[in-house]
Order: C-alpha cells, then sequence, then structure tokens
C-alpha cells in the first residue's frame, strides 16, 4: 500500500470530473496531507523556526547573513541526504557516505596537487571514480544478497583508511593544502563548484537598501553559496524521477517488497545498483563542493556524515524498511538538522546541548512517523 | 485522541527546551550586554580544552561580560568554519579562535574581520599567520622558541649532547621543537632526533636502543606525554632514571609523578589558561577601549588586579615580549609541581 502511495495522493486536487472515477475514493484534502510521508518534516521544520524564533529571534539567526550561514549547512547535507533517501526508499542503506566524502576530496585534490593533473580533469576523475565504488558497492549487495548494512560498513573503514593512506603518502600530513588557489585558477571547476553566485543580484538589493551593508561598502552577503543550487538542483531531479517517472515507481516496489518487484518484471538489481551509483555521486558532489569551499582536502572531513545523512531522511518520513519516503522530505530534514545544529549557537545554550536536542528531534520525528504511518496504513 | 497525545508530546517538548540551563554565566554590570565567543576546533571529546573552558567562564567574570564557547561536535575544520561565519552573522563583540588550519579558516575570518568585531587568535598557528587573518594578538606558545629556552635551561646544566625522542615527525611542531633545544645547546638536531612513533613498546625499545649504542648522550627531550611515558620507564629499568638530564614538553599524570620523583628535570607547559583567558580578555578590552594596539591592551589587561590574582592561585606565567604576549613555555620543575598538580585538568 505504502509503495504506491505518493503517485496516488499526487492525484488529489484534480477536477470533480476525475474524481468521480468510480475505482478512486474520496480523500480529505486533510487526511492526504496527513499521509504524505513529509508531512512530518514540514513539521518539525515550523515547530523548529517557532522555537529559535522565540530563543534567538533578534541574535542575527534570521539576518541575510544568518540565513545563508544555516543554509549552506543544511545544503550540503541536503544533497547527501537526497541519496541516502532514494537508497532507503528502495531498502538498502548506505554507511560510506561520510568516507567516500573525504575519499572524494582526496581524489580530487591528489592527482592536481602532486601528478600535474588539470583541476577539471581530476574533478571528473574524483566523480568516475566514487560513482565506480557505488557500482561495486551495490554489486556486491546484490550479488551475495549481504545486508548493504555490513557491505557499506566494510567500505567505510576502507574509504576512510584510503583517504589517510594517499593524504600521508603524497603530502606527508592529514590534510593537503593549497587546492583552493589552484580550483579558483581553473574555470570550469570554479564555475561550477566554487564559492557564490548572482553577484549583480546581491549588489543591486544592497544598493537599494535591501540588504545590509559592511563598513567598506560592500553588501553583507555577496551571493548566493553555488551549494545552495546544487542541492535544489539534485532535489528536483531526484523527486521528479521519484514521483513521476517509471523508474520511480519501481524504486518503491524494490523497497516494499524486492520479491514482489521481481516477479512483475521490476530489474530490482539494476534498480539497487543505479541507486547505490546515485549515492556515491552525492557524497562526491558534497566532497568536492567542500574542497572547493575550504580550499583544502583531508582526512578526516565527512566524519559521521553517512549517519546526519540517514537521520535527515528519517527524520523526513523515510523508513528503514525501505517502499516509503519522499525526497521533499528528507530536504526539511536536512533544513532541520541545519537549523539545529548552526541555530543552537545563535541561543543562549551551551552547545553540549546540542546532540540532546538532536536526539530528541530524532525521537521526535520517529513516533511521528510511526503515529503517521499507523493512520495512514489502517484508517480507512 | 491520539492527536491529542501527539500536541502532548510537543508541548511536553517545548517546555523541556524553554527549561534548558542556559549557560553563559549571567552577568550584571555595565558591560552584561557584551557577548564574547571562543571557538576551537576540537571535537567535544577532546579533554584538553576542558581547562580553556574554565578559563573563559573565569575570564567573562571577571570582566562582567559573557562568553561562548563552541566548537564542531565532531572536530571537522569545515564545520568550524561555519562556525566562525555564525559568528559574525551574530555580531558577537568579539571573536576569539584557534588557526586549526590557515586555509580553511581565512575566509569565514575575512568575514568576521569585514564587520569590525575585533579577533584575537590562540593555540596553533603562527603569528605571520595571525596577523594575516585580520587578528590583533596570537596567544600561544611559539614551538622553536620553546625548544630554544628549554636547550638554554639544559646548557646551563652543562649539557652538551642530547636524544630528541619525537613520536610526532610528521607534525612540523615537533622538529620545532628539537631544532630550538639542538640550536641552545649547540649540537645539530638531525643528527640527534630519533622516530619513535606512538606505539609505547617501540617508542621504549627504540630509546633504550639509542642510549646504548649513544652512552655518552647528555640529555633526553621527549614532545608530550606519548614520547615521555616509555622514556620515563626506560630510564627507569637502565638506572638512569634521576642520573640523565630529561625534559619533556606537556604535561600528563605520569609526567608530574616523575617531576615529583625528581626523574624528569623539567615538563614544559604552554599553559593553556592563559590562552583562553587573554584572549577573551583581549577581546574585551579591543572591543571597550576601540584600540587595536597589542601594546596597550597588553599594559591595560596587566593592570587588572582580578588578571593578577589569577595568576597568582594557579602558578601561572605568561610571557611578554615587544609586540606581543605568549602564554608558555612556563617550566613545571620540583618547585612549582604541587600547584600544578593540584589544579591539573582544571585550569593548568
Amino acid at each position: 500500500m505504502s509503495a504506491i502511495t505518493p503517485p496516488m495522493t499526487g492525484s488529489i486536487g484534480k477536477t470533480p470530473a476525475a474524481q468521480a472515477d468510480e475505482r478512486i475514493r474520496r480523500i480529505s484534502p486533510w487526511r492526504a496531507l496527513l499521509n504524505r510521508p513529509e508531512f512530518g518534516s514540514i513539521a518539525g521544520t515550523l515547530l523548529i523556526f517557532i522555537l529559535f524564533g522565540f530563543f534567538a529571534g533578534d541574535s542575527g539567526m534570521f539576518n541575510l547573513d544568518g540565513v545563508m550561514n544555516w543554509s549552506t549547512v543544511a545544503a550540503y547535507l541536503g544533497i547527501i541526504a537526497v541519496g541516502a533517501c532514494v537508497l532507503m526508499i528502495a531498502g538498502e542503506f548506505d554507511l560510506s557516505i561520510g568516507s567516500m566524502i573525504g575519499f572524494a576530496g582526496m581524489m580530487m585534490a591528489v592527482p592536481a596537487m602532486f601528478l600535474g593533473w588539470p583541476m577539471w580533469a581530476s574533478m571528473l576523475f574524483a566523480f568516475a571514480g566514487c560513482m565506480a565504488l557505488g557500482w561495486l558497492n551495490g554489486y556486491l549487495v546484490v550479488r551475495t544478497r549481504l545486508p548493504s548494512f555490513i557491505v557499506t560498513l566494510a567500505f567505510m573503514f576502507i574509504l576512510r583508511g584510503l583517504t589517510l593512506v594517499l593524504s600521508t603518502h603524497f603530502s606527508n600530513s592529514t590534510i593537503v593544502s593549497g587546492v583552493g588557489d589552484k580550483l579558483s585558477a581553473d574555470p570550469v571547476v570554479h564555475t561550477l563548484f566554487q564559492g557564490t553566485t548572482l553577484h549583480g543580484l546581491f549588489g543591486w538589493l544592497a544598493t537599494i537598501g535591501l540588504i545590509e551593508k559592511l563598513p567598506n561598502g560592500e553588501p553583507v552577503v555577496g551571493g548566493l553559496p553555488k551549494v545552495l543550487l546544487w542541492w535544489l538542483g539534485v532535489a528536483a531531479v531526484a523527486g521528479f524521477i521519484l514521483s513521476r517517472t517509471r523508474f520511480g515507481n519501481w524504486i518503491f516496489m524494490v523497497g516494499g517488497d524486492s520479491n514482489a518487484a521481481q516477479n512483475v518484471g521490476v530489474p530490482v538489481r539494476r534498480v539497487k545498483i543505479s541507486l547505490f551509483v546515485f549515492t556515491a555521486f552525492c557524497a562526491c558532489l558534497f566532497g568536492v563542493l567542500q574542497v572547493a569551499d575550504v580550499g583544502s582536502a583531508a582526512a578526516d572531513r565527512g566524519l559521521q556524515k553517512e549517519f546526519e545523512a540517514i537521520i535527515a531522511a528519517v527524520i523526513g518520513g523515510a523508513l528503514l524498511t525501505g517502499g516509503y519516503g519522499s525526497v521533499l522530505g528528507a530536504c526539511f530534514g536536512a533544513l532541520i538538522f541545519g537549523v539545529v545544529q548552526i541555530g543552537i549557537s545563535y541561543t543562549n545554550f551551551d552547545s553540549d546541548w546540542y546532540r540532546v536536542f538532536l536526539g530528541g528531534m530524532l525521537l521526535l520525528a520517529v513516533l511521528f512517523n510511526h503515529y503517521i504511518r499507523s493512520r495512514a496504513t489502517t484508517g480507512k | 485522541m491520539r492527536v491529542r497525545k501527539i500536541s502532548l508530546w510537543l508541548a511536553t517538548l517545548m517546555a523541556g527546551a524553554m527549561a534548558l540551563p542556559a549557560t553563559s554565566i549571567a552577568a550584571d554590570g555595565p558591560h552584561a550586554n557584551e557577548r564574547y565567543v571562543l571557538i576551537s576546533h576540537a571535537p567535544d571529546s577532546d579533554s584538553w580544552w576542558n581547562t580553556i573552558k574554565n578559563s573563559i567562564k573565569q575570564a567573562g567574570e571577571d570582566f562582567g561580560v559573557q562568553v561562548d564557547y563552541r566548537n564542531p561536535p565532531n572536530g571537522d575544520l569545515a564545520d568550524m568554519a561555519r562556525l566562525l561565519e555564525q559568528s559574525a552573522a551574530r555580531n558577537y563583540n568579539g571573536v576569539a579562535f584557534d588557526i586549526a588550519d590557515y586555509d580553511v579558516l581565512s575566509k569565514p575570518a575575512m568575514r568576521i574581520t569585514a564587520k569590525g568585531i575585533p579577533v584575537v587568535t590562540l593555540n596553533s598557528g603562527t603569528d605571520a599567520e595571525s596577523k594575516k587573518l585580520g587578528a590583533i594578538l596570537h596567544i600561544g606558545q611559539p614551538e622553536y622558541d620553546a625548544g630554544k629556552a628549554a636547550g638554554e635551561r639544559a646548557k646551563a646544566a652543562g649539557v652538551k649532547s642530547f636524544v630528541c625522542v619525537n613520536h610526532y615527525a610528521t607534525n612540523v611542531a615537533s622538529l620545532q621543537r628539537c631544532k630550538g633545544f639542538g640550536d641552545a645547546v649547540g649540537v645539530d638536531y638531525r643528527g640527534s632526533m630519533i622516530d619513535t612513533g606512538v606505539d609505547p613498546t617501540v617508542v621504549a625499545s627504540k630509546v633504550s636502543a639509542y642510549l646504548r649504542s649513544h652512552p655518552d648522550t647528555g640529555a633526553v627531550l621527549a614532545l608530550g606525554p606519548n614520547s615521555a611515558e616509555p622514556t620515563i620507564q626506560v630510564l627507569e629499568r637502565m638506572g638512569k632514571a634521576g642520573k640523565l638530564y630529561f625534559g619533556t614538553f606537556d604535561l600528563s599524570p605520569a609526567i608530574i609523578e616523575a617531576v615529583k620523583k625528581g626523574e624528569l628535570n623539567f615538563a614544559i607547559d604552554q599553559q593553556p589558561y592563559l590562552q583562553g583567558y587573554m584572549s577573551v580578555a583581549a577581546a574585551v578590552i579591543a572591543y571597550e577601549d576601540k584600540t587595536k594596539d597589542p601594546a596597550a591592551i597588553i599594559a591595560k589587561l596587566k593592570a587588572n588586579p582580578k588578571f593578577q590574582q589569577r595568576l597568582k592561585t594557579y602558578g601561572l606565567e605568561p610571557i611578554y615580549t615587544a609586540d606581543g604576549v605568549r602564554s608558555g613555555p612556563a617550566f613545571v620543575t620540583k618547585d612549582n609541581v604541587s600547584t600544578v598538580e593540584k589544579y591539573a585538568g582544571q585550569y593548568r
């Protein structure tokens, strides 16, 4: 039932003529909203904004530079949360996301800094390498039928170790610095990944007084971080495929019951492997964007990001058992995560409470989703 | 019915959140609205920074301002960069942070200085990097100078040769410590250094092998607890403990014990308390007096009776230089080890 929820609810709100079809049950708009997987995370986002509006409303958190600050955090996490979410809908996990981020950064930095490759080539190399590793992850999972939990856990260690090996072998340190300058000199990589965009718009907004200015006359925020655009792009594409295409329906079916899916002719293996590749692509995108942003690659980048991505997907309504979830929900989950992580620094709470708060949010989200699901599946 | 239960949950959570204790000390007095922040790169689990957390709390009390401590929970430097941007967006009155990596932090630090917020750097990083970031002061321990000061101490005791037990050879700071010591004693450090790694068994066997093949070695310099603790055991086993001149960097319970027994002639403390306290205090003075002159700031801090009282209580000794101040090296010897032991892990 849950496997076909999104397409079904997608038909709500059509003309009365369409609803007159005897095969479609009438569902009230309120119930339809409640049944959407992302409802919990949207409600949670509202709650979080109310809370922080109350505790940190006057601290600069909702000024333009504050908004850019926490939305950047949310955007980074959002990119991998989308990947983790669609993979979870298909019933699999990828615990190597965090290590893949560090590894991607190193694969991009090492050829460019030590082997004399041009930046764009090492960027392509990083993407190709990561997607190949994603394929290997997926292949091992579908061939051996081992739980993806175990297979990707192995890769979590392997990739983290390889990242350290690469960095100490080439740079004699756990950090490869100086990538930033080389990156800005490469027009392709610079345009795609580094810094901010829409400078003209922000400059214009500052001249008409909509954006505050710094003492030196520059606008407080010079442009829109490119990572935000990437997040929107990845989420839009994944969301479209998931809810509007045949491949999207296959993902839900594979996650709901892979045997049944196989029996009705869904290429289960192909679906799963391609989703592992997509997740690896998302992790690589995260890594490349981060290297472009901070100007160095390090062996400890992306530590524990796999859990953050899974948490965001779960807050966003994805089920750990697969077959249920939405990209929009995962994006709101990432937004909650970003707002909580950074927002707590705007309040007067000790940041030691951050994990307590996060754990509470997670528990609340899961309870909420459980409740919604039991209503959605039993309440007629 | 179920819906009501959920709203009850939400209400409980909100009430709980409101009851969360606000940690910053509720300061009163004329500066109570001022808010400062110290941002470190250290993960939650790093105990070394506990001293700094305590020190900024006391600096906040002494100056009547509110001070926050922020760190990336997992120690991820990219997250630390976000925290720096956050401190700019929040318009803190002053920001202190450690230069964990210049490349990563230079851009976000620019955002803070662009807003005219006073910046002080501490702990890792060099004076030159600190200046490039637009900071007013850097409060740390220059490693070469610390090694040199230790070497001069050894030279005064008649040491003419030494072995440097380096457990962290890939670190530039380690090399500088050895080099400083070597330059002061008058020996080339490259011939006197052994790369041991951190495994205590390997450290011990390499040190004892070196001392057997070089029986005329005049002194041992360890670069931290990882190299000092196995070396203490080796010297005890070889019957050289207390006879061979032996110094180390940094403190640990075993090191303090060895200093008390006289097996270690000195341990070099970089005095993290001072790094925390003085960086916050300097930011407060810079903001309130609208000055960026390090000499004026340090003069005012030195004249502060509350600061002097803290120094006396914990037995701390800042090192004032022509253009700034340093938190170390301070030498822990048999004479002052009892104070250090009393406050170890909290204020020392």
